[in-house]
């Protein structure tokens, strides 16, 4: 028996949950050391590595945490919503406007950062139950029609002029007077609020002010950022970045419990065949609008948790294409798995959003690569044997590139793995092990 | 097949059915039942009813509304008019999970397991009453130990079912890698897991072969022996012939005749019908 076969001995032993914790380890720490290697290889500075290994981790958890939300709806029950940014939208704009300062421009009604989060999941949630309502009556087809429609209408509606600012309010019903208040979604130039990612600062800083004295976790961050030259910038942000991986772990915990349920059973059926299900006795009309508010709920929150943490909420960040690439990342990591969604979080975000950039950043560096005007340069100079104006009209162009990178990407797995990385696992919906042998490790129910 | 206990059914009004039923009524009761599509009138006033824990078989040629029947009364389709009684009480109309859950469940004329889920998964669907179908309790920790404790009780009985059904090696395939005639069982054996008064069969023995035809066929009458109603449409005159105790023939939407086997074969109507007389 060699090593590798003890190995996977061993591991065959453990419950799927620690299986999944060491596989998606393993992927992020493979991935993290070749970029390590490619960039010390090249002399990228260690702040830049660490610089680009926060981006991707910060990358990998938002599009985990969309993927997660949109695995709930498409992949268990398939309801195919190509609207997710209309959902993120709601939820980041309703937090903006609850949160931002009432003198601010446009304003905002002020209050916590809590209570916008909190308001932000609700009207998610809310527009996906109008949503829901008429929509899950039409076929699934014209289902992705009106969700991608409502999300244009949505990201429209925040750009139109009229509601730059406008008043809420101001009239009397019998002896309860509703007081005036200004509001606004600030149209095409966005709203200004307070910033999800002062969580870092109340983690790092005591009194969460950047800049004040830091806290014990604060002290240990810099303290190893300073030993390595690590900016505190990016101490701070990859902080953040930490925070999103524990509402990551909230996410797939919530949503495994769910998949390995009776709920989670009568979704997958209703992904099936729901008229099936319907003669079974399930109320399929009922789970259905339940689980597309929950789904909504949770895009509304990773909006607030991806968009509110910059400075500015504007229309611009939620374009249909954003709902094309958590799609990615989901058919990616597998569609119907939750850790596949997160896998095929960390996999687009490493290798097909931050790579690329990644690359570029080192040819730059390293080579003069200017790009010629027109391909037809770039090739003229290969036919004389010169490569780069080839390769800096390519990096030069990446971003366009990346569309055409992707779909190969796409392309090639549906060939060589038609389900995505993990979707070809059996992940059986019930609360408990159901073959008749109890397995001698524990099926999963205990783990809290 | 034991009666392992399921949990008390979610709504109260089944068991207050059960104490005021007759025994001596019909099951099933369909009356001057109408179904246009547009132009076309499937179903033209049928009428008929289904003896209590009998084998009743549904036949007539294509095209005779046999199967639009079997919508209407499941509520897959609302009739224009006429109406549905079950058990007493008036399912006109309803959805077809509220026809399911008073107790009348239908399998199709092609099987239509869940394929992508396991056949174990399939069956675990189908029980009533299950507390972990809502939501909160799936998810949150106290309420999802008793949601657990249920899933061990229903797992047993789905394993007792497909022993009953013979296809228990098959349990953690995927429905969809199973024959046909698997597919058949899987279907009729996820339906008595809904502990159904009466089931109806669309076609249950097309496309089965001849030793697994018999299989399923004294499944029926064992069935029927523990007190199962089953109305059945079937293309095969041997099968309705020889286990039907009563048989409705439907001919242009309506009800030709009705009978035992020998009132049937010597009904001139039927004949003239089935031979494609004039219309």
């Amino acid at each position: 028996m060699t090593a590798r076969d003890d190995v996977s001995e061993a591991l065959s032993r453990q419950p799927q949950w620690i299986r999944d914790v060491l596989l998606v380890g393993g992927i992020v720490l493979a991935t993290y050391a070749l970029f390590a290697v490619v960039g010390l290889a090249f002399g990228v500075g260690v702040n830049s590595i660490v610089g680009t290994f926060q981006q991707i981790t910060f990358f990998a958890a938002v599009y985990a945490l969309t993927a997660l939300a949109l695995n709930l709806h498409w992949g268990y029950t398939g309801l195919f919503n190509i609207g997710v940014a209309g959902f993120m939208a709601v939820g980041a704009y309703t937090m903006a406007m609850l949160t931002a300062a009432p003198d601010g421009s446009p304003p905002g009604l002020g209050l916590p950062l809590i209570v916008g989060v909190v308001g932000g999941m609700i009207a998610a949630a809310a527009v996906g139950f109008v949503a829901a309502l008429p929509a899950l009556r039409v076929r699934a087809d014209y289902f992705a029609i009106v969700t991608l429609g409502l999300s244009e209408i949505i990201r429209r509606a925040m750009l139109s002029r009229s509601l730059r600012s406008f008043e809420l309010g101001g009239y009397s019903i019998g002896s309860i007077t509703v007081p005036t208040v200004e509001l606004g979604t600030g149209g095409g130039s966005g709203i200004r609020a307070p910033s999800t990612d002062v969580i870092a600062n109340y983690l790092l800083f005591a009194g969460g002010e950047r800049g004040g004295d830091p806290t014990i976790l604060g002290d240990v961050l810099f303290g190893l950022g300073g030993a390595l030259g690590v900016t505190r910038s990016i101490m701070i942000q990859g902080t953040y970045t930490l925070v999103l991986i524990g509402f990551v772990v909230a996410f797939y915990v919530l949503l495994t419990r769910i998949a390995y349920s009776p709920f989670g059973r009568v979704l997958k059926a209703i992904r099936e065949d729901e008229l099936a299900a319907r003669s079974l006795g399930k109320n399929t009309n009922r789970t259905k609008i339940k689980v597309f508010m929950l789904g909504c709920a949770l895009m509304g929150l990773a909006g607030i948790l991806w968009q509110g943490s910059r400075t500015l909420v504007s229309p611009n960040n939620f374009m249909p294409i954003v709902t094309f690439y958590i799609f990615v990342a989901l058919i990616v990591g597998g569609s119907g798995s939750n850790t596949g969604s997160i896998v095929g979080g960390f996999v687009f975000a490493a290798f097909l959003w931050e790579g690329p950039r990644f690359i570029r950043s080192i040819a730059r560096a390293n080579f003069d690569v200017r790009a010629p005007p027109t391909i037809y340069d770039a090739f003229a100079s290969l036919g004389s044997f010169d490569p780069m104006p080839l390769v800096g009209y390519l990096i030069g162009s990446l971003d366009e590139i990346r569309f055409i990178f992707i779909g190969v990407v796409l392309i090639v797995l549906m060939i060589w793995r038609p389900d995505g990385l993990l979707g070809h696992r059996k992940e059986i919906a019930a609360a408990t092990d159901l073959s008749r042998r109890p397995a001698v490790t524990d099926g999963g129910e205990t783990d809290e | 097949m034991s009666d392992v206990e399921t949990e008390a059914p979610a709504d109260e009004q089944t068991t207050t059915e059960t104490e005021r039923r007759s025994t001596d009524a019909p099951i099933l009761e369909i009356r001057d039942l109408e179904k246009r599509f547009g132009g076309i009138v499937a179903v033209d006033g049928a009428s008929f009813g289904v003896e209590r824990g009998s084998i009743t078989g549904l036949i007539g040629p294509n095209g005779a509304g046999k199967s639009t029947t079997f919508n209407c009364i499941t509520g897959v389709h609302t009739p224009n008019a006429g109406s549905v009684v079950f058990d007493g009480e008036e399912i006109t109309g309803l959805e077809p999970h509220e026809v399911a859950n008073r107790g009348l469940v239908r399998t199709f004329q092609i099987a239509r397991e869940f394929p992508e889920m396991t056949v174990l998964e399939n069956m675990m669907l189908a029980p009533k009453g299950q507390l972990g179908e809502s939501l909160w309790r799936s998810v949150a920790p106290v309420a999802r130990g008793e949601v657990v404790e249920q899933e061990e009780r229903m797992r047993e009985r789905a394993w007792e079912t497909l022993e009953f059904f013979e296809i228990d090696h098959l349990a953690e395939e995927y429905a969809g890698n199973l024959s046909g005639g698997q597919r058949k069982l899987l279907e009729m054996a996820r339906a008595l897991l809904t502990d159904p008064e009466m089931l109806l069969l669309d076609e249950p023995m097309a496309g089965v072969n001849p030793s697994l035809e018999k299989k399923l066929l004294g499944h029926i009458h064992e069935l029927q022996a523990e007190g199962y109603t089953f109305l059945l449409v079937e293309h095969d005159m041997d099968v309705i012939m020889n286990h039907c105790e009563h048989i409705i023939v439907m001919h242009q939407g309506a009800v030709l005749a009705e009978g035992t086997a020998d009132d049937i074969t010597s009904n001139e109507e039927v004949i003239e019908a089935y031979l494609g007389g004039d219309v």
